[in-house]
């Protein structure tokens, strides 16, 4: 481990999007060269990311790992820090400690179809393993997006959508509690989409990130469809404060969701999965 | 491990401050119990007669008394609230400092550990096995804690075997004590008239010899062997032998987790007083300078509704599920996660506990008393 995942190294926030009326995504460089440098992530990994007075928070890393010069990182203004990394602006400096944890089994994945289901802004962790298949669309099977928001107008980045949606052997699915106008995809939970969906065989690996109740729900449907537990890998998100697993909050019975997760299996996690109170 | 062969000599309490001269001499500064706020308490030592002398504790659930004795001794009385933990592990402490110059840009610089030669005189058994549970913790291989590891690697331990534990020490059932059997540089038994010495690390050897010990007697040898049984059996209270993680974790929906959470005040003193807990949260410390900044940690506990928030949702919103965190991780996960359950028998969070909970009562209704 080294010492400077202690603390952070100084970020400038090079382009700044606003996605929806709460979610901003923040493009940043490392100021430090060397630091940038050795900055490698894996889809899925993390960041502990500093506003400057106020505190940290996890943020996953919405980027293709193979930019080595830039992260991006995608926020939804909830809290206190993230309330205040949303209100900056280009030139602006954040702090960044990471990558932390484990992320996606891609080297797993190769060869075989790839589900990705993803809830709210649930697909943030999982877009840098999109354009990783897309990009390395050969090495990989079918590929099936499955996307839920509660509202419509939630959801963003419909043109990275329509894209994935040209590629060939890739299905894109999207589903909204409530359709507002313009709406075209499913109205409803996203479990809906199992029906609509060319769901591959069983030799094929599924990637789930967002609320737990709609895990719960699409891990069911999976099963249900013959999926095996050990093909199922989830993203989860507890309180983090060190990213190092030494601070205790974010334990899962006997894991640290920072440290070994936040990407699970679904089999090593399944007996506490969805029990209250973990 | 190094080649030092076992002194075992005799010490007598008039030569106490010897020791304590030593210790200093080889640069240590030296702490050690006092009576402080009527708890015994690790303080800062200049001389033998601050020694808590003739005190002796009564604890039962809930409650923590000191009380005087006409005894001789300085070691008659069982732990107060302090483990070693404060000592390696500070309440709170800085981690790092940010400064922003007038354009905004920020930089960070880590904080560093001020520590020196620290010697320990006076610890319990159950509190080097809580230190040796924490060093498993903070010091593992691939993430080592450099504010503890400064800290650790400065203490000199004065170990001395507990004659005297308390009706809610249970560290014989857990296997932590009363008497200690590594973890220490020196150990002493204390009788009457002074103390049983040995080493147990090469540091502790060379301090032994230059005391004025003498060889101990076969008597005073059979006094320390009859002192360490009795204080083994006179133990009432027992955690249920033996693993159990798998025996908690099928017990999630016992009915007897929300027994325990109606008399649960969530106020966190066991998490305090516990040797072995290790949970601290982040912040950033304000400050009126808008030019610094200081991240800092501080202990935090399970019992905190904070402790489990994630934006917007707080996955233990009630009594009931911070209790069965706390239970099934100390008792349980420990085992998966550090080889071992987290739990010492020191029995400070009985004591401490402001409506009298005790775990060792908890855990039986739980899982029975023979899993």
């Amino acid at each position: 481990m080294s010492t400077a995942l202690r603390y952070p190294a100084e970020a400038e926030i090079i382009a700044r999007a606003q996605e929806t009326p709460s979610i901003v995504s923040l493009t940043v460089r490392l100021t430090d060269s060397a630091v940038a440098d050795r900055f490698r992530f894996q889809p899925g990994q993390f960041n502990m990311v500093y506003l400057y007075g106020v505190g940290e928070i996890p943020l996953s890393i919405s980027s293709d790992p193979a930019d080595t010069d830039t992260l991006t990182h995608t926020i939804r203004d909830v809290g206190r820090v993230s309330h205040g990394l949303a209100a900056l602006q280009v030139g602006d400096r954040i702090g960044l400690r990471g990558p932390f944890g484990r992320g996606w089994p891609l080297r797993d994945a190769r060869n075989r179809d790839v589900i990705i289901i993803t809830g709210g802004l649930g697909c943030a962790p999982v877009v840098p393993v999109i354009d990783y298949v897309i990009n390395r669309r050969k090495s990989y099977g079918r590929l099936i997006i499955m996307q839920g928001v509660k509202h419509s107008d939630d959801l963003i980045w419909r043109e990275h959508y329509d894209a994935w949606d040209a590629h060939p052997d890739t299905q894109v699915l999207l589903a909204a509690d409530v359709g507002g106008t313009r709406w075209n995809g499913v109205v409803g939970p996203v479990t809906e989409l199992f029906d609509k969906a060319q769901l591959p065989t069983q030799d094929s690996v599924a990637f789930l990130c967002g609320p737990e109740p709609m895990i719960r729900a699409c891990v069911k449907r999976l099963i249900e469809e013959g999926l095996p537990t050990g093909s199922i890998w989830i993203s989860m998100e507890r309180n983090m404060q060190c990213a190092l697993g030494q601070c205790g909050h974010c334990q899962f019975g006997d894991r640290f969701v920072c440290r070994d997760g936040p990407v699970f299996c679904y089999a090593d996690i399944q007996h506490l999965f969805g029990r209250k109170g973990f | 491990m190094a080649a030092h062969r076992p002194v075992n000599g005799f010490l007598p309490r008039e030569a106490f401050g010897e020791l304590l001269a030593t210790l200093r001499g080889g640069g240590y500064r030296c702490v050690a119990p006092k009576v402080r706020d009527g708890a015994i308490v690790y303080a800062e030592l200049q001389a033998q007669d601050q020694l808590p002398t003739g005190i002796s504790t009564r604890q039962a659930p809930g409650r923590y008394r000191v009380e005087i004795t006409d005894s001789p001794r300085n070691f008659a009385w069982a732990n107060g609230p302090q483990a070693l933990k404060p000592l390696v592990f500070k309440a709170r402490e800085t981690l790092w400092r940010v400064d922003r110059d007038t354009d905004g840009r920020i930089s960070f610089t880590g904080s560093s550990t001020e520590t020196g030669p620290l010697a320990v005189i006076g610890v319990r058994s159950c509190d080097l096995a809580a230190l040796a549970l924490q060093d498993r913790h903070f010091l593992a291989n691939d993430c080592v804690d450099p504010h503890y590891q400064a800290r650790r690697a400065a203490l000199f331990l004065v170990a001395v075997n507990c004659t005297h534990p308390s009706d809610t020490c249970f560290c014989a059932s857990t296997g932590d004590g009363p008497a200690a059997r590594d973890g220490f540089d020196l150990l002493m038994d204390e009788l009457d008239d002074g103390f049983v010495v040995r080493a147990g690390s090469a540091a502790g050897q060379k301090i032994l010899q230059t005391l004025p010990v003498r060889p101990a007697t076969g008597e005073q040898n059979e006094a320390v062997t009859q002192q360490n049984r009795q204080a083994t059996e006179c133990q009432t209270r027992q955690l249920p032998s033996g693993n159990l993680e798998q025996v908690l974790f099928e017990n999630l929906d016992h009915p007897h987790w929300q027994t325990v959470a109606e008399r649960c005040l969530s106020c966190g003193n066991c998490t305090s007083v516990c040797p072995t807990c290790f949970c601290y949260s982040e912040q950033d410390a304000g400050t009126l300078d808008p030019g610094h900044s200081t991240h800092i940690r501080e202990w935090d506990s399970c019992f905190t509704q904070g402790h489990s928030y994630i934006h917007g949702l707080t996955i233990r919103a009630d009594t009931r599920l911070r209790y069965r965190q706390w239970l099934t991780h100390k008792l349980g996960s420990w085992h998966s996660q550090y080889g071992r359950s987290g739990c010492v028998g020191c029995g400070r969070c009985i004591s401490w506990c402001p409506v009298g909970i005790d775990l060792t009562e908890e855990v039986t209704a739980i899982v029975g008393s023979k899993p």
